[in-house]
């Protein structure tokens, strides 16, 4: 339960056994009540077996989705079990579950919760190519929202039933799909979106990619997935 | 006239294979069927190429061949295209078999930690 309402915790994991047990235990212990749903992606290594023996529910797919399809995944599992609230967390350990009751406050006024980077809280600096992504996606995404969006690639959602019941049954798999696209998909069809500043920790495991070339190859995906959900019915 | 046999010859080979592949069950019916529709365009071709010259000097193509070569190349593309949401269609519908299994294995997984819990508190 946050604020007396019945909360899942969804965190999508892909060979995450080196943070997930850590991610998992400050969840449990930050919001009592809550229940962890790790969701493991077709790991190869033992991220199911860390997050069941650190108290979560585990639905292990048989092999890789992708992030878009482990939240299918999630959301249909919260729809499925009645919950309330359904917030998504990355494994990394990079969001700070102290937010949470923050977003499911904003649950009350709004149907989908955003923690943002770079809204004012925290530290947080990306240049070049990733930059300009970022500004293109949050100045497109906030027009067709009606809203300020800052950060549209965040893993910090909350989502109240209405969007639980729209994601478990529509959820695109696809690259980027999981953020960008369904931003789009949702504030086409009337729900309303808002954002609210969070400060985002560095990783405990595993490292960001810094190279220039990636950059660039990201600008361009980004750019076809959002031409592309916007022209999608 | 050794051209005509080349070519006579490969569409009767194609049309034998694809009526073996048929009759041991290989394809399914949806795209035999297309391949024999084809093949019973390409294999009269396949002996008289100047049979389309009339229709190609109606649309300004220079020869028949080159129609057929143009056409053959749209074909082939729009088959490609068909191919590739098979396999979306496909991958659509594995996704959702992997999801309804790992949710499956879930409830299964929850079930037994609750007996055992039962089991435990029983003895």
């Amino acid at each position: 339960m946050v604020n007396g309402k019945r909360t899942l915790i969804i965190i999508p994991a892909l060979n995450e056994s080196g943070s997930i047990a850590d991610v998992v235990g400050e969840v449990r212990g930050e919001l009592p009540g809550v229940d962890v749903l790790v969701v493991d992606d077709g790991s190869t290594d033992r991220t199911a077996a860390v997050a069941a023996a650190a108290g979560a529910l585990v639905a292990k797919l048989p092999y890789n989705l992708g992030v878009g399809g482990a939240m299918r995944l999630g959301y249909r599992y919260a729809r499925d079990h009645d919950y309330e609230v359904a917030i998504q967390i990355d494994a990394d350990g990079q969001h700070d579950p102290r937010y949470v009751p923050k977003l499911v406050d904003l649950l009350e006024d709004n149907d989908l919760v955003i923690g943002a980077r770079f809204a004012g809280e925290g530290d947080y600096n990306v240049r070049g190519p990733r930059r300009w992504a970022m500004v293109m996606l949050s100045a497109v995404l906030s027009r067709v929202a009606r809203t300020k969006l800052t950060d549209t690639t965040s893993g910090f959602r909350a989502a109240n039933r209405r969007v639980i019941e729209m994601f478990a049954g529509w959820y695109p798999a696809e690259y980027l799909g999981d953020t960008v696209e369904t931003l789009v998909h949702t504030a086409r069809r009337g729900y309303r979106i808002r954002q609210v500043p969070v400060a985002m920790r560095k990783r405990m495991a595993g490292t960001p990619s810094h190279s220039p070339a990636k950059a660039m190859v990201y600008l361009g995906r980004a750019f076809a997935v959002l031409t592309l959900a916007l022209i999608r019915r | 006239m050794k051209l005509t046999l080349v070519t006579g010859l490969t569409g009767l080979l194609l049309l034998g294979t694809i009526v073996e592949l048929l009759r041991r069950r290989q394809l399914r019916e949806k795209y035999g069927m297309l391949w024999l529709a084809v093949l019973i365009i390409v294999i009269p071709l396949s002996l008289f190429p100047r049979l389309l010259d009339n229709v190609a000097e109606l649309l300004g193509v220079a020869s028949g061949v080159s129609l057929v070569l143009f056409l053959g190349i749209v074909f082939l593309l729009l088959v490609c295209v068909h191919l590739s949401w098979e396999v979306s269609a496909l991958e659509e519908e594995t996704r959702t078999l992997a999801e309804d299994f790992a949710l499956l294995r879930a409830e299964i997984d929850a079930d037994r930690a609750a007996r055992d819990e039962l089991v435990s508190t029983d003895g």
